[in-house]
């Protein structure tokens, strides 16, 4: 590809194609031999890799478009690769480097083998990403989001064996369809009825304050339907453990945050201005998908599932950033609105990256000990450690502990949210605060939830036979966790860069950005107001601890000693210790369960005392299926039954159906 | 960097670490006068340290690297957060690498180590405290966050040293709102620190304790690094509530001749500080594990409280 080599457009477009190519011959394999269908998902992370380096390097530079050959006559594609699109791109790229380099090993030493078709689907799934994130008219933003859905929907149903599997596939489906229906819907009021549906025609039209509402809730509940806030979240934790585990990084790493570009592109390019209330909406629903997303996650006892929940977590995160930003803009702030903006990009591309490695975590451990309930797992630190020790990067940086990656998007956001003195509109002011003390109140719980999973799942004694055998996984799975590790402690020890390299987003989409309101940060120091007012160096944070340590130890044993004797656990004296003497991962997140327990619909079966086997069991649901969800389906089909009367099974009958429909559209349509 | 700010922080990180065991001390000797006990001695916490440090270290045949590394990561959090709050002076050149909210940050990665090394050996105590420890911490972390919001509305910063620089400068003005975020500190410092009424320091009685249940399976040198980091943390502590909320005779950036009185006064204060800590746990008794929750929410409440007043009076 000539071409490629000097503009990164047509570079990103050759990846997607590679991508393509790469699945065909995942296909084509004959006899399914192990060793060349790792090289595959090799040459994909090296792709993704490539595509990373390409967003990174696009951020910067003036905007490029295209037209493809491709598409219906009349109809080309448009593709367009600007700031925020190679953000997200770079996003893809980083998350997808380390999932394929560790699909590379899961899929070939997996259950079953190797199978072409994954490769297909897995493939798809990234060209498919990478179209709906350079898509510059609403028809190839439509076909790419929905090429995404299907290949995602069939890597989901991989082990379609399992009816519960099949069951979370069509619930993903049903809602992605809902979701994708407002999508066009909202297209089709922005492209005010010209026939012209090129994202530059929008850019053009001028709505009124109403069809711009109109259109701004229609994106909403179209991408949050993807996204998964409240309450259109239910999918989420049922697709996302479903799927094999590069799947599910996949899906909620990187998918997630293209239902998060769709919300920007929407609501900072296409429509014509931003209007406040849209923010405040944003920020009540951002607010409620936090709190019910870790309260739910701290309630699971399946790793997968726990970590679906907190995704919906980490989106209501990173819409908080955006909610503010909108007010922001929306009151005239635009600088502020900056800072709002920043705080969610980062927080996008912050969780891509840690969920993945904990997505990709969990499946190394259903890999090495078979395991995926908390409830057997214990002690695999021992067995794998260096699995461990990634979850463990992870489980912090998640935990938005410095000096990490999730930290700093949690500081930023707080840092945005105690701007709000400078609005002028009262009740605004004071509820603003209110969204940072629901963050706090997040963010603790999500270090308590993930204190939860790691000491449950990788300290303490094995509670079964699985997790005492547990081995560690393979190179390949070991790099694409080394490498998501490294990016969490990186973007965590040097934010100051990444805000530069983010700037440009915020110039593009605001006309406003950090270096051109005069503020520029030291290389040291991330201040992102004033350095009065607030600052933050997680060099210094971490290098003193770091010394400390070093220090500490060197220090004790210089002026001590550094004897150690090995013996059994003392707990009190207690001589008969078990497995079954530890906590559980239901009974450590007991308390929070009777704190709000107003909020969960919990069914509980008590053991009779005359019982010969007692048992216990205590699940916990989701209240919007009975609030929101199984109304519908009872209307649905309610509904279904009214028309399926008019189903009598006689040709005869259904002639006079089509003759009557005829009479009518003859009569009233012209 | 300027010389005196240099030498302000030196003498702030090896002052604190240095003091915070004979606080501790302190406490202890005034609640043993309270009840008519004789008293220990001051030093009494650092013969303790010793002690520790010369014995031989006993681990637990299972425990992992991360047992072995917590007691070091989380001394080194303390001293770090020793080195960002302002006890005698605010010209302090290592705050500005962390504000409020990293220093809330600083706790919470200290409270996390603590309750993971307390589940790796898998015993019956250790995962039960842990779990107590997060659950406080979950509650009482962003109880903090308000407080110091509070602050940072009134001074607009959330660095520290400039919230004690505004504070102290400013003529002697009641903000409604300062006094709830104080009794709401005074509650998270309570339970933060594992002191009556949320958890008893002095005890080993097994189904109430909170942190002793975190530390049972640690002994010699790890445990001295673990209680030591405790005693700098309830110095440091009762540091950000005298500096927040009674901030008057700290020193200013530069000025040699005020930090002989900054030491006064912090002693002064921090005296004062003690016994009355002291006062309130002999006053009160320890309460229940489950009514935990709600004295936390309690403190999370009243900085709430204390935001929306700030709102209410200074608009």
């Amino acid at each position: 590809m000539p071409a490629a080599t000097s503009s990164p457009l047509g570079l990103v477009i050759g990846i997607a194609l590679f991508w393509l190519v790469l699945g065909i011959l995942g296909l084509l394999l004959p006899g399914r031999p192990q060793a060349p269908a790792r090289w595959l998902y090799c040459l994909g992370a090296a792709a993704a890799a490539a595509l990373a380096v390409a967003g990174l390097f696009a951020i910067g530079r003036p905007q490029e478009a295209m037209v493809l050959p491709l598409g219906l006559p009349d109809l080309p594609f448009h593709v367009r690769l600007d700031a925020l699109s190679a953000f997200f791109l770079m996003l893809l790229g980083a998350a997808a480097a380390g999932i394929s380099c560790y699909a590379a090993g899961y899929f070939a030493s997996g259950t079953g083998g190797f199978s072409g078709l994954t490769c297909l689907q897995y493939h798809v799934f990234l060209a498919s990403m990478v179209l709906v994130l350079v898509a510059d008219d609403a028809y190839l933003f439509m076909v790419a989001w929905e090429a995404m859905a299907l290949a995602s929907y069939f890597l989901v149903t991989t082990e379609h064996h399992d009816p519960g599997i099949r069951k979370a596939g069509f619930i993903y489906l049903l809602m992605a369809h809902v979701g994708a229906i407002a999508i066009l819907l909202c297209f089709g009021v922005l492209h005010e009825g010209h026939g012209d549906y090129t994202f530059d025609a929008m850019r053009q039209a001028q709505p009124t304050v109403g069809w711009a509402t109109a259109a701004f809730l229609l994106a909403l509940f179209g991408f949050g339907a993807k996204a998964g806030i409240v309450p259109l979240h239910v999918w989420l934790p049922q697709a996302h453990p479903a799927a094999p585990s590069p799947v599910s990084a996949l899906l909620s790493g990187v998918m997630l945050k293209t239902a998060i570009y769709g919300m920007f592109r929407v609501t900072y390019d296409l429509l014509p201005s931003i209007q406040w209330e849209w923010g405040l909406l944003t920020l009540v629903l951002a607010v409620l998908t936090t709190l019910f997303g870790v309260l739910f996650a701290l309630m699971q006892h399946d790793l997968k599932r726990l970590l679906a929940y907190h995704s919906v977590e980490n989106i209501g995160i990173i819409l908080i950033g955006f909610g503010l930003s909108l007010i922001y803009f929306g009151t005239g702030h635009p600088v502020l609105a900056v800072l709002g903006l920043l705080a969610a990009l980062y927080h996008t591309l912050n969780h891509a990256i840690f969920k993945a490695l904990l997505f990709l975590g969990a499946g190394a451990v259903l890999h090495g000990a078979g395991l995926r309930d908390l409830g057997r797992m214990g002690g695999l630190i021992r067995a794998m450690p260096y699995t461990a020790l990634f979850f463990l990067v992870g489980a912090l940086a998640i935990s938005a502990l410095p000096p990490l990656n999730g930290f700093v998007s949690e500081w930023l956001t707080f840092q945005a949210a105690l701007l709000s003195p400078a609005l002028e509109h009262g009740v605004l002011r004071s509820i603003i605060p209110l969204v940072a003390a629901a963050l706090a109140l997040a963010g603790a719980l999500t270090a308590m939830c993930f204190v939860k999973v790691f000491g449950v799942a990788f300290l303490g004694q094995a509670r079964s036979r699985e997790a005492e055998r547990g081995r560690e996984v393979g190179g390949w799975e070991r790099l694409g966790m080394a490498w998501l590790a490294t990016l969490c402690a990186l973007l965590g020890l040097a934010p100051v860069w990444m805000i530069g390299v983010m700037d440009p987003v915020a110039l593009e989409l605001l006309d406003y950005s950090l270096a051109y309101s005069g503020i520029s940060s030291h290389w040291l120091w991330l201040t992102p107001v004033a350095p009065e007012r607030a600052s933050y160096s997680p060099m210094i944070f971490f290098a003193v601890i770091v010394a400390v340590v070093l220090a500490a130890f060197g220090l004790v044993r210089a002026l001590y000693h550094g004897r150690l004797r090995r013996t059994a656990p003392w707990d009190c004296g207690f001589p008969e210790l078990n497995a079954r003497m530890q906590d559980t991962a239901e009974g450590f997140a007991q308390p929070i369960r009777q704190i709000f327990a107003p909020l969960y619909r919990i069914e509980s079966r008590h053991p009779d005392p005359f019982d010969r086997a007692p048992r216990y069991s205590s699940e916990v649901h989701d209240r919007f299926w009975d609030w929101i969800y199984m109304p519908i389906a009872r209307a649905t089909a309610f509904l279904s039954r009214l028309v399926g009367r008019i189903q009598v099974g006689r040709v005869a009958v259904y002639l006079v159906y089509s003759f009557l429909t005829i009479l009518f559209l003859l009569a009233f349509v012209r | 960097m300027t010389a005196s700010g240099a030498i302000n922080q030196l003498v702030q990180l090896v002052l604190v670490a240095a003091a915070a065991p004979l606080l501790v001390g302190w406490v202890n000797a005034c609640r043993a006068w309270l009840q008519n006990r004789r008293a220990p001695s001051l030093l009494q916490p650092y013969r303790v340290l010793r002690k520790l440090l010369h014995k031989d270290a006993a681990l637990a045949e299972n425990a992992s690297w991360l047992f072995r590394l917590a007691p070091y990561v989380i001394f080194g959090c303390m001293w770090l957060v020793a080195g960002i709050v302002p006890v005698l002076a605010t010209d302090l050149p290592f705050a500005a690498a962390a504000d409020v909210i990293a220093l809330v940050g600083v706790f919470a990665v200290a409270r996390v180590f603590i309750s993971l090394a307390a589940m790796d050996i898998g015993t019956a105590f250790g995962t039960l405290g842990a779990r107590r420890e997060m659950l406080i911490g979950a509650l009482a972390e962003p109880a903090l966050l308000i407080v110091f919001f509070n602050l940072s509305l009134i001074s607009q910063s959330t660095s520290l040293t400039t919230i004690v620089e505004t504070l102290g400068h400013s003529e002697f003005a009641l903000y409604p709102s300062l006094a709830f975020a104080a009794v709401a500190f005074v509650m998270v410092l309570l339970a933060e620190n594992a002191r009556i009424p949320v958890d008893n320091p002095a005890t080993h009685l097994e189904l109430t304790m909170v942190h002793e249940a975190l530390v049972l399976e640690y002994s010699a040198r790890h445990l001295a690094l673990i209680e030591w980091a405790s005693a700098i943390k309830l110095f440091v502590y009762c540091a950000i509530g005298i500096a927040c909320f009674l901030p008057w005779g700290i020193a200013e950036a530069g000025d040699w001749g005020a930090l002989p009185l900054a030491v006064a006064a912090s002693a002064a204060k921090l005296a004062v500080a003690g016994a009355g800590l002291a006062v309130l746990e002999t006053v009160s008794a320890k309460m229940r594990i489950f009514r935990v929750p709600e004295f936390v929410a309690t403190a999370f409440l009243l900085a709430m409280l204390g935001l929306l007043l700030h709102y209410v009076f200074q608009v």
